[in-house]
């Protein structure tokens, strides 16, 4: 039994611990579903408040309750906390409405909130209700609300149908389903009319027409039904919920997914609420594809924005949407059904006749036959749709001067017809006729193509076509001849119009694409963020006819404006809040949005992920919605700048990274070398000292040695702390070489007097050539790199071995060798010497009095910072050349002597 | 016995180093004041009239080189900086202050005591009037300066008008540091802008001339950054 018994998918496992966690920082949503007003919703979620407050003291605030002014439900109210009410003028009226900003800021255990499906005043936050709600269960609030089901937008056409009263207000299905708790407030319909007619329910006065077109007996029942219908298909998906919680299969076919065609047709609307219905039935995912085929079907404006509405729809209701784009609409329906592996495919049933099919194939025909194992659903396009929806798309402006010149073009014909008439046969002047309708088919469109055509055919009759100069017409065969000018012109007009339509579609398309790269390739230039910014508002000004403002989060601040265009663009503290908003919610917000419509800005999220990175605000120049095309071209825009500024994020991140390794490396070497190579000397003259002090039976001898080694490791101590203090001026970047005109002996001179004492026993050759230049250094720090390699070669080579230092010179640079006669460096470290902290291996040189490997380190920075450089090289009969290349910086100053006279 | 004795005024507020000075001063014939504070400068120099002023810079309440500004204009006291403060522009800073010459924390007693000497007798020989000495010698060289001869172990060197006006600068202020500016003033003149590669180019064809091992200068020792100094073995 138990093996038989399917283990939980690990994905469904993932899924659900990620909703646990999503659930455990959001609030708790209950809704209390009624199936009308009237049945006493609102008072049960004060009841049940109440209770809440009374037996388990729980923070209850009353964030808006509508009392209808029924007293029972007001006095429901008394001994709860009521939550102000926000009074927002509009039109001249003082309007109040929930206040959602200070229910944020009050932030209680659970808020009450009725009607979620009321359509908030202009001017707050949200256009709706709902999702206020939304934003107040995001911030871990519990919400009690209430709704009817006609407001549930999936039943809406069908409530329609049912009641024949269109509901505006409506909250998406997600909602609903959302809901943790889905609570059926329910009453007999009988008992609602009594309620009624007591005058419980609406004010008197409303009561009757309310009544008329609402309370009656058979669409309560109607609505009843729905109501307990929804709420058992809530019931239901706890249900599963719990089984698959529990590890138990869920009655579901597996892989069931719908998608559904949607065009702009106004039908496609009831199909949408159809699908949804369904999929919500198969509680599976549904797919609302559209085929963008402007190459076979003219889109108008009206058409476009009918399709925005519908995609809206049903992205509202639940569906990923999907845009395709293919000559053929069936090709690309059928391809996308197989890659989202859809199982089945819903079409409206053809409203169009069957001729029209004949002409152009049938799509439903198309799918039937090409969709394979899918199976094809056919619904009723239905609904009556209404005269505004069946109105033609609006034809492109045609101005009255088309049509003026459109006459003009007929009037020259007729009379180059007139003065050939003679000499033309009669057929020509047909065809002179036809010319001018085809020319003003493609120049001017339908309208004016078809008033030549009927002036042309009168014309062309009147004139030419016996008996001439009467209107009648002698032989049948010329009304063919009218016939096929008035074809002629309805075709190419609509075939130049739809050129014209594709060629400015994708010019459009091509602009957005081309703006995207350009977008792009300026993007990968940029490296820092103000940079990005700065690009990105650049191209976005542009491209949405808009000032731009690019903000990002940082730490000093959640969000600063550090890229603007033009570059005194900025926003306002109202439009900041917008902005704010769209970056804590990740949402587009601002006019034309659901989010805050009221402002004037439009405010973009910047991200990749869940973390945001910033705002794109957009302060468009006029101010009107977005198109769905739009908006997904400013998604694209958003993701590609999101993408640059998370790329320099990144950079900055490795780099930091690196840094900080870097600086924890150099911090313990330092440490090390500080405490061991400071406390060595350190101990020994402790030592020293208190022998001395204490110790006083010492020989003579022994106390010189004692003192001697004192001075000695005092002297080691004071080389260590000034090439600490060396490399920390040249590490600090705060290094100012303090350049000057040099003759290379003096740099080498100086350096071997300071090393006087310790080169006494070496026999030093110095063989610089009269002839080298002068080079422009900083002598201070260059003669330490002098100083350095020899004190390096004096402590890495035998005593007495001998020393020669030379020099070259060519245009460029002057190179100083300095040459010593020890053991030479261990093979592969002759860069390596040069790092800081390096000491050389044990078994190379010797090491005698080992340093903290800074010396040569030095001379590196030293050397670099002059832009020469350091090199080591073992030489073949033994020993090391060091040599330094110094840049001798440009032609050398005059020299004058001591009376002025230059040399 | 005691009068003949230099008396030195150490200004310098770590107790430390005024132990290891009085020590070592003490042990060589010289008796001592001492300052803490740049507030009590004044009052010692005009109350003891010390022979020389050993002066620490970084003091309590105020600077040793704004001291040494003010005490250099009403008073010849030779001064030697002392000074942690090692950089080449402090150095300058101090000499052209007015410094007589700068050693830098930690120095060896040695060494101050024969900076010391140096002072003192070129404060002394300035007060005698001993500069008009006709002739001047360190190790092999000699300098004739009522004939304007130069001699290396007997033999003559030529020098440029230049070079010679530069040696006897140098061996006039034998021992001490001269820095460029002061260079370039006295040999150049006053007017002269601040053209330092002049004097190196000069001073290393003197070198040339007079400094025979071109690998251990002798004679003319370079003070990175600051300036040159005649070595001074007398």
């Amino acid at each position: 039994m138990n093996e038989l018994q399917p283990r939980p998918d690990p994905d469904v496992l993932l899924r659900r611990l990620k909703q646990d966690e999503a659930r455990a920082s959001r609030g708790q949503l209950k809704i209390f579903l009624g199936f009308a007003p009237g049945v006493g919703k609102t008072y049960r979620m004060l009841q049940v408040a109440r209770d809440l407050v009374a037996d388990q003291t729980l923070d209850v605030v009353v964030g808006i309750v509508e009392t209808h002014r029924r007293r029972e439900t007001a006095a429901m109210t008394l001994g709860l906390e009521l939550l102000a009410r926000r009074k927002l003028e509009y039109r001249g009226q003082v309007i109040e409405e929930f206040d959602l900003d200070a229910a944020l800021a009050r932030k209680p255990k659970v808020i009450l909130v009725d009607e979620l499906a009321h359509t908030n005043t202009i001017g707050a936050r949200h256009p709706k209700r709902w999702q206020d709600v939304e934003e107040l269960l995001g911030a871990g609030i519990d919400v009690y609300t209430t709704m009817n089901v006609q407001h549930v937008e999936s039943l809406n056409d069908v409530i329609t149908q049912i009641t024949h009263i269109q509901v505006r207000e409506t909250v998406p299905d997600s909602v609903l389903d959302s809901a943790n708790a889905v609570e059926l407030v329910d009453i007999a319909p009988e008992e609602l009319l009594a309620r009624l007619r007591e005058g419980k329910v609406y004010l008197p006065e409303q009561a009757k027409i309310a009544a008329e077109h609402f309370f009656q007996r058979g669409n309560l029942l109607a609505l009843r039904e729905l109501a307990l219908r929804r709420t058992a298909q809530h019931v239901d998906d706890d249900v599963l919920a719990y089984r698959e919680e529990h590890g138990l299969s869920a009655n579901v076919p597996a892989g069931e997914r719908i998608l559904v065609c949607v065009g702009p047709a106004p039908s496609s609307a009831h199909l949408i609420r159809e699908t949804a219905r369904l999929a919500g039935g198969l509680r599976c995912p549904w797919v609302a594809a559209y085929v963008d085929a402007t190459a076979l079907a003219s889109v108008s404006e009206g058409d476009r924005e009918r399709l925005e509405t519908h995609l809206r729809l049903a992205e509202s209701l639940g569906a990923t949407v999907v845009r395709l784009s293919g000559s053929r609409v069936a090709d690309a329906l059928i391809d996308c059904a197989r890659r989202k592996n859809a199982s089945r495919i819903v079409i409206g049933k053809p409203t169009h006749s069957r001729f029209r099919d004949r002409l152009h194939g049938s799509l439903l025909d198309e799918i039937v036959r090409g969709s394979g194992d899918i199976s094809v659903q056919v619904i009723s396009g239905e609904s009556r749709p209404s005269a505004a929806d069946r109105r033609d798309a609006p034809q492109e402006a045609t101005k009255f001067t088309q049509y003026l010149s459109s006459m003009a073009l007929v009037a020259v014909t007729l009379s180059v017809a007139w003065f050939l008439r003679n000499s033309l046969a009669i057929p020509d002047p047909e065809m002179l006729f036809l010319l001018t309708v085809m020319i003003t088919a493609v120049w001017f469109g339908r309208g004016p193509s078809l008033f030549s055509a009927g002036l042309g055919i009168a014309a062309y009759d009147f004139f030419f076509v016996p008996p001439y100069l009467t209107f009648a017409v002698a032989d049948r065969r010329y009304v063919l001849t009218f016939g096929m000018m008035f074809a002629v012109a309805f075709v190419l007009s609509e075939l130049a119009a739809r050129v014209k339509r594709q060629e400015r579609d994708a010019r459009a398309r091509e602009e957005r694409t081309a703006v995207l790269y350009s977008l792009s390739r300026d993007l990968a230039s940029a490296d820092t963020p103000a940079r990005i910014a700065e690009v990105a508002a650049r191209h976005a000004a542009d491209v949405f006819a808009a000032s731009a403002v690019v903000l990002v989060t940082n730490s000093d601040a959640p969000l600063v404006a550090i890229g603007a265009s033009p570059a005194n663009a900025l926003l306002d503290s109202k439009e900041m809040v917008v902005a704010h908003w769209a970056l804590e919610h990740l949402r587009l917000a601002g006019t034309g949005t659901d989010n805050l419509p009221g402002s004037s800005s439009i405010c973009a999220p910047l991200h990749l992920g869940p973390t945001p990175l910033g705002v794109m605000a957009l302060l468009p120049r006029i101010r009107q919605p977005l198109r769905l095309e739009q908006r997904a071209f400013l998604d694209a825009f958003c993701r590609q700048v999101a993408a640059a500024l998370e790329r320099s994020r990144l950079a900055e991140e490795a780099r930091a990274a690196t840094l900080r390794v870097k600086t924890e490396e150099m911090r313990s070497s330092l440490l090390s070398a500080v405490s061991h190579d400071l406390r060595t000397p350190l101990a020994s003259i402790t030592g020293a000292a208190t022998s001395l002090r204490d110790d006083s039976a010492l020989e003579p001898l022994t106390r010189f040695e004692l003192v001697t080694s004192i001075c000695d490791e005092a002297d080691r101590m004071e080389r260590l702390v000034s090439n600490l203090l060396d490399m920390m001026r040249l590490e600090s970047g705060a290094l100012v070489l303090k350049r000057d005109w040099i003759p290379i002996d003096e740099l080498v001179s100086s350096a071997t007097v300071r090393l006087e004492m310790r080169l006494l026993d070496r026999l030093l050759q110095v063989d610089i050539p009269s002839d080298i230049p002068m080079v422009l250094v900083d002598p201070v720090l260059f003669e330490q790199v002098f100083v350095n390699l020899l004190e390096n070669a004096c402590k890495y080579t035998p005593p007495q071995s001998p020393l020669e230092i030379g020099a070259t010179s060519d245009a460029h640079a002057v190179v100083v060798d300095i040459r010593d006669h020890g053991p030479g460096l261990p093979v592969g470290s002759e860069n390596k010497v040069f790092e800081k902290f390096y000491r050389c291996p044990t078994g190379g040189r010797s090491c005698g009095t080992a340093g903290a490997g800074l010396g040569l380190a030095i001379c590196r920075g030293i050397a670099e910072a002059h832009g020469g450089s350091i090199w080591a090289e073992n030489a073949a009969t033994g020993g090391v050349t060091f040599h330094v290349s110094v840049p001798i910086g440009g032609e050398p100053p005059p020299v004058t002597d001591a009376e002025g006279v230059s040399l | 016995m005691n009068e003949q004795q230099p008396l030195v005024l150490v200004v310098e507020d770590e107790a430390p180093q005024r132990k290891f000075i009085r020590a070592s001063l003490t042990s060589h014939g010289y008796r001592m004041v001492e300052a803490e504070r740049a507030s009590e400068v004044a009052m010692l120099v005009t109350s003891h009239n010390p022979a020389l002023i050993l002066m620490d810079l970084g003091l309590p309440d105020g600077d040793g080189l704004e001291l040494t500004v003010q005490l250099r204009q009403w008073s010849r006291i030779p001064i030697i900086v002392i000074s942690a403060r090692g950089r080449e522009s402090d150095k300058v800073a101090a000499l052209d202050a007015g410094a007589d010459d700068y050693l830098t924390k930690p120095f060896g007693v040695n060494e101050l005591l024969a900076r010391m000497r140096v002072a003192l007798r070129h404060a002394g020989g300035e007060a005698a009037g001993a500069i008009s000495t006709q002739t001047l010698e360190f190790s092999n060289l000699k300098l004739d300066l009522g004939r304007r001869i130069v001699t290396i172990e007997g033999t003559e060197v030529h020098l440029t008008p230049t070079e010679y006006k530069l040696l006897v600068l140098l061996a006039r202020n034998a021992g001490k540091v001269l820095t460029h500016r002061q260079i370039v003033t006295d040999v150049w003149g006053p007017s002269y802008s601040m053209e330092i590669h002049n004097v190196r180019v000069h001073m290393a064809e003197l070198r040339r001339k007079i400094d025979g091992n071109r690998a251990r200068p002798k004679l003319i020792v370079t003070e990175p950054g600051v300036g040159y100094r005649l070595r001074d073995r007398g």
